[in-house]
Formats: structure tokens, C-alpha cells, sequence
């Protein structure tokens, strides 16, 4: 089962527009966060804290991310030629593309961590 | 052919002739002017942009000779204004940013083993617009009518007429005009590294140098068209009194500040990671082994460019913003360290796990990084807000700012010189003149801006022309002063050492046994780029695949004659470089370059308010940009496909998603997309900051709801006609395309007066307040797209009338219907926030 689900997730499409996955889910998050107090602050002076929708939300980035990475760890981890992977091969290719997937990935969630931590820490608009 | 054809050596010395011949440069007085290969255009873009850098440079003396003494008079407080704006205006805008473009044009192609980049024509367009452009702003200074109000040019001083001149207006439109150039650059560039790759090279073969080029390339579609639309607002305010930037009536000069550094700051990285790449290069070559961690530095380039767009409220931490703002802007300028420290780490392993060899190159590259590092650190100290209300607008900062880009720019392109002049000349640089320059350079770099770290703690401030003695920083300035004379005599020895170039003799091919595609140049250099398109099989190919160097000068790869006597390259699919086209590529041609002319004359007629004429410019530029078009694009081949070698047989025409001149028009309305994002920004930007918006009262009528759904349905009706179009066209329903295709053109010139309708009804007044201001802004952006949008639609009818283009051969029709959906998307966003959020609020 396990290794039917690993096998699965190897045969998953690679592309530029998966790598950049991670980085745009921090993105998205990120204006979330800056258009939700800027918002807030010039329309009521204050923020909620922890609404439903920024407590989602970032557990919702952090969520993504993670499968992301997991994936591209899976993908990173496809068996065969030993390394180094440089080579002009499609596995080769692949992975590549799912380590810099995952190596973004891991930045991408500090990034989201660091962008949830001004919202733990504050609690008004001054 | 087969293999064995080639070991004909009559064969090949035939396939040269012809090679020789298609690349031959024009010559003549003015014809020479009109070249499009990139050896040339990049060269003359890169001597241009290390002139203004010169030029810009010696403003930074003399602001060091004014301030080298207290309550020096050298210059007086105006010129002193005009100095600094121009300085960092033209070290940003007219060096850094072009000259990474230049090295790019020069270098890329030979990384990529291509002939040329895509569009010669359009590189040579970007350098003559940056030419005219930049001749423009940096003549200012000499009729004392220079931009004087910062490089970011903030409101409101700037955009009062009474309290500011002409050079305003010489800064936002002559800027404009070359930031247009860098638009093209980038999508030339991405282009490039996508689509032109030779045979084999899958993404992760490619060189890192292309890897960040295709980053900072992208960067600029996102960071450049804010600053575009701000441009657009800013000039709108001077010239026709829309105030949107003005608190009295509504607006917010703080706008300006956002706009700008959604620019500006994505904009350090644009300069720096380009200058980075230039030690992915060149580390591996002087290290003798491959790069460490090569997925890590990718991570580095993409991770930095992401992060680098959530850094932009670092330089406004002072305006007064919630600090919970301010601090998730500080937490992104913290975790963009980590990226930036990555590559570095990289770059130092690979050397420890190398066997050095200590050149000139390798000791700019140490050098530079140690510069660099020690501006990061004080980045991350101006980062944490707190520290940064203490620093701002201090020479802290100034010092800050000199230690990145002098470490992470200007040192890397003078590391990069000493590494590509062989390529670009066949000659090695001096190695002792070399050294010396680099230790004078480094020594005058440390004592002009270390001392600055110390003044600008003890209360200097920036851009104040000069200071009372009582201060007590009458000896770091001294020092600062002494230090920058230093530097600019490590300049010069390099400038020397250029000249003494032609009376040396020429290095051996390959001079410092690199392993990378480009270096496969040979000192008595051909033009037409490389001999035949290798099969890539390996990142270090001449190190790594057996003769290969010897193949390709042989012409034992791809596509090593040119029968039909036409300039042509490979294109390949984007993931794994499968060939897919021989792309046919545009010969020398003058067009370029009076388009350029004429596209400038827009810009600086503009600025002195000659309007007639500046319209008459704009037709010219018009005229010429259709017959560009119809002249030089889409053309329908004389056969369906030629072989490139190898049994491999290429179509010559192809259209769609894989095709160059679909993936440029997606590049180039990504751009057009973001520059309209930053003015619908604006809008919900007043609607945040204003209590009441759109405000109630007499005069403050919007353009209600029917005009603007009029204006959206007919813009759908012509979006729908145009793809239809496409379709039946697909299918050979050439009639009825034609039809749909002039229904699109009228439905989108209805849309033009419908969309002006709700404004012009409702007697919105633009002057009285920035609401009216700001929807009239975005009907006229979005009806000036129907008029494109119209015009385009015409093309593509005229283009089938006239037999250019057919259902096999549609590339017009396809790549207007990726205008359109961009055309929609702009509709469907204006004509709702302006028609519909009104009554939402």
C-alpha cells in the first residue's frame, strides 16, 4: 500500500509551474496577511485576533506547503543510477526539479512561520 | 546529412562560406548602425551602460568634494539636488539594470549554444530606446534642469509644478521610456532561455547563469510595470492636475512610496542576482569541478525573487503604518538572509572541495563577497523596524546600500569583465593591472563608506548638500571624500587597462580552461554565434563530453549550414529541449531603430508639453511598429521543413503554445497586466486609506452601472468573436473567421465610447478630487486596450486578406487571441470595480 502511494506520487507531472508552488502559497499568504490588518486598521483601528479566516489560512499555507515538499521528497527519492543525479536523463530531470521543489518548500514554510509571527506577538494597530 | 558527410572537409568549408555570408555585418556609415546580431547590439549596449556609469560617477565626486569640508561651497544646495537624484537614478536605471540586459544579450545565446537570441530586432529596439533615453535624463544636468528630487521621486514636492521643475517630468517620462526597454529585454530574455536551449539541455543541465537570468527576468515582469503605473498617475498629476497624490484633494502621496518600492526594492535584487551569476560561473572554472549543491542555488534565485516582493514596506518602516504591517515586512527582509547566505555557502564549498587557481576573476569574486557581506548584515540590522527609525534617511543607510551594490553588483561586473573579455576580444586583461585595480578599488570602497556607517549614527543626514562642524564628522567625511578618489583611480586603472587592450596579442581559445558552452568562442571570433548546435549531454559539456569541442567546430551537430542563405536558430520544447522549429531570425534592419526614435520622440516631446507633435510621433511609432510586424513576423516559409542534421527534420513554422512569438506576446501582457494591478491597487488604496469612498456629495456622481456592463458585454462580444475566430480559422473556415475577426474590430471599437460613457455622463470632474481622478484613469487604460485590441483584430483580418496568413500557418490569429484574453480580464476588473463596487461600499 505504502509503496503503491510512493510509486503513485513519482509519477505525478514535474514542471516549472509545480516548483514554484511553495513560494507562491507564501505569497498568497503573505498579502492575505498585509491586506487583512491593513484593511482592518484603516477601517476599524483595530484587528481581531487569531480570526477563523488567519488561523485557516496559515495552517491552510502550512498545509500545502508540506504536501508539497512530501511529494517532492518522494520524488527527490526515486530509485535508480546511483548519484550524482546530473545527468541528461528524464529521472535525472525529475529529480532535480522535485529537490528544488523541496528545498523551496522548506524556505516557503519559515516564510509563512516568520509572516504568522508578527500576529501571535501584536495586538493593535499603533 | 550523415555523420560522414561531415568529414568532408570541402563540405564544410562550403557550409562556412554560407554561414559567413547569412552573418555577415552591415557595413557602412550608417548601415553598421542597423545591425541585430547579438555580439554586436550586446556590446554596444554593455560600452553604453559603463559609460553612463562613468558619467554617474563622477557626479558621486564632485557631491564628495562638496562634502569633504563643513559648510564647503563647492555647489550650491540646487545642483547639489541635481546631483544626487541623477547619481542613483543613473546607477540604477541607466547601469545596473541595462548592463545586467547587455551582458545577457552578449552572453546568453553562447551559453545556450544558439545562433541568437529569438528577437535580434527587438534587442536592438531596447538598446536604442536605452540610448536616446538615457541621453536624454544625463544631458539634463548640463541646462541645470535635472531631476532633483531623489531618486524615488516622492510626492508631493515632486508633483507641485510651483515647487519643482521640468526635471520631474525629464525623470518619469525619459525613465518610462527605458523602462519600456527593459520590459523588452526581459521578454527576449525569457524567451531565450525557455525556448532557444540547444538540443538536450534539459532544465537541470542548463548553466546557472541562465537560471538566474530567467529569475531576474521575471522579477522585472512583476517589479517594473508598478512603477510604470505610477509613472502614469505621477505625470497625470503635473501635467493635467489629477490629484492623486495629493491629500487635499483626496489622494495619498503615500501611494506614490507603495508603487514605487513594489519597484524598488525587487529592483536590488534584479541588479544583484544577475552579478551573482557571474560567480556560478565562474567559481566551477576556477575551482576546476562543478558548482556544489547546483538544485540549492536555484533555490537561492527563486526563494530570493519570491521573497524579494515582500520587502517593499522596509524602505517606508518611518511613514507611520500599523506596526503589525511593518513587522511582517520585517520578518520577510529577515528570511530573505537565508536564500542569500545558501548561494554563498555553495559558492564557498564548491572552492574548499576545488583545486584553486587564484586569478583575477576569483580574487573580484572573494573580494566582492566580502563587501557584500558586510552590507547583508547591516540589511538585516535596517530590517528590524525599531533599529531602522534610529538609521532612516541617515548615511547609515547610504553606507548600507554603497556596501551591497558595490559588493553585489559593481565588483562581480568588474570580476565578469576580467573573465569575458577573452571571450568578447580574444585577449586577456592585464593580470598585474588587474590586481592592482582591485586592491585599490577595494581599499577606497572600505574607507569612503565604512566611515559612513559612523557619521550616519552620529546624526548626518542624507541628500543635505552640506553640514556645521559642530557636528563632528568632519574627519569621516574627509575620509569618505579621500576613499572615493581612491576608488574612482581603481576605476580608472581598469579603464587603462581596457585601452591598452588592442596592442595585446591574442590569448589561446578557452584561456582559462572552462568547462561551459560559451567559452567554445574562438579569440578570431565568426559572427555567426557557434558552428553547428550541440547535443548536450552534461552541465560542464567541454570538460565532460568526449570532443566536443572539436565536434562542433566541425560541424558535426545540428543545423551546421545555412542552404536557403536566412539566419536561423533551434528552438526546443521548455522542460527537456526537444527540438520542436528552425526559427527563421530577423536580419539587420533599420526598422528597430526609428521605431525606437519615434517611440522617444513620444516621451521627450511629452515632457515640454508639445503635444501635436508628440502625437504625431506616436502615429509614426504606429506605422512603424505594423510594418515591423508585417514585414518581419509570421512569415510563411518557401518549404514546410528542412533537416538540421542527424536524420532530424524541422518544421520551419509553428504556432501556438510552443511557438517564440506566442510565449513573448504571454510575456509581454503579463507585464501590461501587472502595470494595470498597480492602478486598480490605487483605487481600493483610496478606498482604504479615505473614510468615505467614493465620496457622497454634489459633483461626486460615479459613472453608474449601465455604461460600464455596456462597455464589458461589447469587449466579451469581441473577446468571444476573436476566439471563434481562431477556431473555425483552425478548422479552415477562412470566410467565416474573417467575418467573426471584423465583427471582433467593431465590437471592440464600440466598446472604446461606451467605456468613456459612464465617466463622461455622470460629468465626473478629474481635477475636483481623486476619485473621478482614478476611475477615469482606469476607463481610458481599458478603452486604450480596445484600441489596440481593435487594431490587432484588424492585423490578423488583413494578415488572412492579404494571403499571409492561413489555417495552417496562424500564428497572427493566435497570438492576437492571447491579447484578447488579457483584454477581458482588464475589462471584466475595471468595469466592475468602477461600475459595480460603488454600490457594494
Amino acid at each position: 500500500m505504502k509503496r503503491g502511494l510512493g510509486h503513485r506520487v513519482r509519477e505525478l507531472r514535474v514542471t516549472l509551474w509545480t516548483l514554484i508552488v511553495p513560494p507562491s502559497v507564501w505569497a498568497a499568504h503573505f498579502l492575505f496577511c498585509y491586506l487583512w490588518v491593513a484593511v482592518s486598521c484603516a477601517k476599524t483601528g483595530g484587528f481581531e485576533r487569531f480570526p477563523i479566516a488567519f488561523v485557516i489560512g496559515t495552517l491552510g499555507a502550512l498545509a500545502i506547503i508540506a504536501a508539497s515538499g512530501a511529494i517532492a521528497w518522494a520524488q527527490a527519492k526515486t530509485p535508480g543510477d546511483p548519484p550524482p543525479h546530473d545527468e541528461g536523463t528524464d529521472i535525472d530531470r525529475t529529480r532535480f526539479l522535485a529537490k528544488s521543489t523541496l528545498l523551496l518548500a522548506a524556505l516557503s514554510f519559515v516564510g509563512v512561520l516568520f509572516t504568522a509571527a508578527p500576529a501571535l506577538m501584536l495586538t493593535d494597530c499603533r | 546529412m550523415s555523420l560522414h558527410a561531415q568529414d568532408d572537409p570541402a563540405l564544410r568549408e562550403a557550409q562556412e562560406d554560407r554561414l559567413r555570408a547569412v552573418w555577415k555585418p552591415p557595413e557602412g556609415l550608417f548601415l553598421r548602425w542597423t545591425d541585430t546580431n547579438n555580439n554586436r547590439v550586446g556590446v554596444w549596449y554593455v560600452l553604453t551602460a559603463f559609460g553612463f556609469m562613468l558619467f554617474a560617477g563622477v557626479l558621486a565626486l564632485i557631491m564628495r568634494a562638496q562634502l569633504a569640508a563643513p559648510g564647503n561651497d563647492l555647489v550650491n544646495a540646487s545642483t547639489f539636488n541635481q546631483l544626487f537624484t541623477l547619481h542613483g537614478s543613473m546607477m540604477m536605471f541607466l547601469f545596473a539594470v541595462p548592463m545586467f540586459e547587455a551582458v545577457s544579450i552578449i552572453l546568453l545565446p553562447q551559453l545556450l549554444g544558439a545562433r541568437d537570441l529569438p528577437f535580434p530586432r527587438l534587442s536592438a529596439f531596447g538598446y536604442w530606446s536605452f540610448l536616446i533615453g538615457g541621453v536624454f535624463v544625463a544631458g539634463s544636468i548640463f541646462f541645470d534642469a535635472a531631476p532633483d528630487g531623489g531618486w524615488f521621486m516622492y510626492p508631493p514636492f515632486t508633483t507641485r509644478t510651483d515647487l519643482s521643475g521640468l526635471g520631474a517630468d525629464i525623470w518619469m517620462l525619459g525613465l518610462s521610456f527605458i523602462e519600456v526597454s527593459s520590459v523588452a529585454a526581459a521578454v527576449e530574455l525569457i524567451v531565450g532561455v525557455l525556448k532557444c536551449r540547444p538540443p538536450g539541455m534539459r532544465l537541470n543541465l542548463m548553466p546557472l547563469y541562465a537560471w538566474y537570468i530567467l529569475v531576474v527576468a521575471v522579477m522585472i515582469l512583476f517589479a517594473f510595470p508598478p512603477l510604470i503605473a505610477g509613472d502614469l498617475l505621477f505625470e497625470m498629476e503635473r501635467l493635467l492636475g489629477w490629484p492623486f497624490f495629493d491629500a487635499a484633494k483626496g489622494g495619498d502621496p503615500i501611494l506614490w512610496q507603495h508603487l514605487f518600492w513594489i519597484f524598488g526594492h525587487p529592483e536590488v535584487y534584479i541588479v544583484f542576482l544577475p552579478s551573482i551569476a557571474l560567480f556560478a560561473m565562474l567559481i566551477p572554472t576556477f575551482a576546476q569541478r562543478p558548482l556544489v549543491g547546483y538544485p540549492w542555488i536555484v533555490l537561492a534565485a527563486v526563494g530570493t525573487a519570491f521573497l524579494s516582493f515582500g520587502l517593499w514596506v522596509h524602505h517606508m518602516f518611518a511613514t507611520g503604518l500599523p506596526k503589525i504591517s511593518l513587522a511582517f515586512f520585517s520578518a520577510a527582509s529577515e528570511a530573505v538572509a537565508i536564500p542569500t547566505a545558501v548561494q554563498i555557502f555553495a559558492f564557498i564549498a564548491t572552492l574548499w572541495a576545488g583545486r584553486v587557481v587564484w586569478s583575477t576573476p576569483l580574487l573580484y569574486a572573494v573580494g566582492s563577497v566580502a563587501i557584500f557581506v558586510i552590507g547583508g548584515l547591516t540589511g538585516v540590522m535596517v530590517a528590524i523596524a525599531p533599529f531602522d527609525w534610529q538609521a532612516h534617511d541617515t548615511y547609515f543607510i547610504v553606507a548600507h546600500l554603497h556596501y551591497v551594490l558595490i559588493g553585489g553588483t559593481l565588483l562581480p561586473l568588474f570580476g565578469g569583465l576580467y573573465y569575458y573579455w577573452p571571450l568578447i576580444t580574444g585577449k586577456k586583461l592585464s593580470d598585474r593591472i588587474g590586481r592592482t585595480a582591485f586592491w585599490v578599488l577595494f581599499a577606497g570602497a572600505n574607507l569612503t563608506f565604512f566611515p559612513m556607517h559612523l557619521s550616519g549614527l552620529m546624526g548626518m543626514p542624507r541628500r543635505v548638500f552640506t553640514y556645521p562642524a559642530e557636528l563632528g564628522i568632519g574627519n569621516l567625511n574627509l575620509a569618505s571624500t579621500v576613499g572615493s578618489y581612491l576608488f574612482a583611480f581603481g576605476v580608472l586603472l581598469v579603464c587603462v587597462d581596457l585601452a591598452l587592450s588592442p596592442r595585446r596579442a591574442k590569448s589561446p581559445r578557452n584561456p582559462w580552461n572552462a568547462g561551459t558552452l560559451e567559452w567554445l568562442a574562438h579569440p578570431d571570433d565568426e559572427d555567426w554565434g557557434i558552428r553547428s548546435v550541440p547535443l548536450i549531454e552534461s552541465r560542464y559539456p567541454i570538460w565532460e563530453q568526449k570532443d566536443f569541442v572539436q565536434k562542433v567546430d566541425e560541424g558535426r551537430f545540428f543545423l551546421p549550414d545555412a542552404e536557403e542563405g536566412r539566419r536561423e536558430t533551434i528552438v526546443t520544447s521548455v522542460i527537456d529541449a526537444r527540438p520542436v522549429q528552425v526559427l527563421r531570425l530577423g536580419a539587420p534592419s533599420a526598422v528597430p531603430m526609428m521605431t525606437a526614435i519615434a517611440l522617444g520622440s513620444v516621451f521627450i516631446l511629452t515632457t515640454y508639453h508639445l503635444y501635436t507633435l508628440a502625437l504625431v510621433g506616436a502615429a509614426a511609432t504606429l506605422a512603424l511598429v505594423l510594418y515591423w510586424l508585417w514585414t518581419g513576423t509570421a512569415e510563411i516559409p518557401e518549404k514546410e521543413e528542412k533537416p538540421i542534421g542527424h536524420g532530424m527534420v524541422m518544421p520551419l513554422y509553428i504556432s501556438g503554445g510552443s511557438a517564440t512569438g506566442w510565449w513573448a506576446m504571454f510575456i509581454t501582457m503579463l507585464a501590461d497586466a501587472t502595470a494595470f494591478s498597480g492602478l486598480v491597487f490605487g483605487y481600493y488604496f483610496f478606498w482604504t486609506v479615505r473614510p468615505e469612498f467614493p465620496p457622497t456629495g454634489p459633483g461626486f456622481d460615479g459613472p453608474g452601472v449601465l455604461w460600464p456592463m455596456v462597455a464589458l458585454a461589447l469587449t466579451a462580444a469581441s473577446w468571444g468573436a476573436t476566439v471563434a475566430a481562431r477556431e473555425t480559422h483552425a478548422r479552415g473556415g477562412v470566410g467565416t473567421a474573417r467575418i467573426l475577426l471584423a465583427f471582433g474590430v467593431v465590437a471592440s471599437l464600440a466598446a472604446i465610447p461606451a467605456g468613456l460613457a459612464g465617466p463622461w455622463l455622470s460629468g465626473m470632474a478629474p481635477k475636483l478630487h481623486v476619485y473621478p481622478a482614478i476611475v477615469w484613469t482606469l476607463a481610458i487604460w481599458t478603452v486604450a486596450h480596445s484600441g489596440v485590441g481593435a487594431i490587432a483584430q484588424g492585423y490578423a483580418l488583413a494578415r488572412s486578406i492579404a494571403g499571409r496568413m492561413t489555417p495552417r500557418y496562424d500564428a497572427d490569429v493566435r497570438n492576437v487571441t492571447v491579447f484578447m484574453h488579457f483584454m477581458l480580464f482588464t475589462a471584466v476588473v475595471t468595469y466592475l470595480t468602477i461600475g459595480l463596487f460603488p454600490e457594494a461600499s
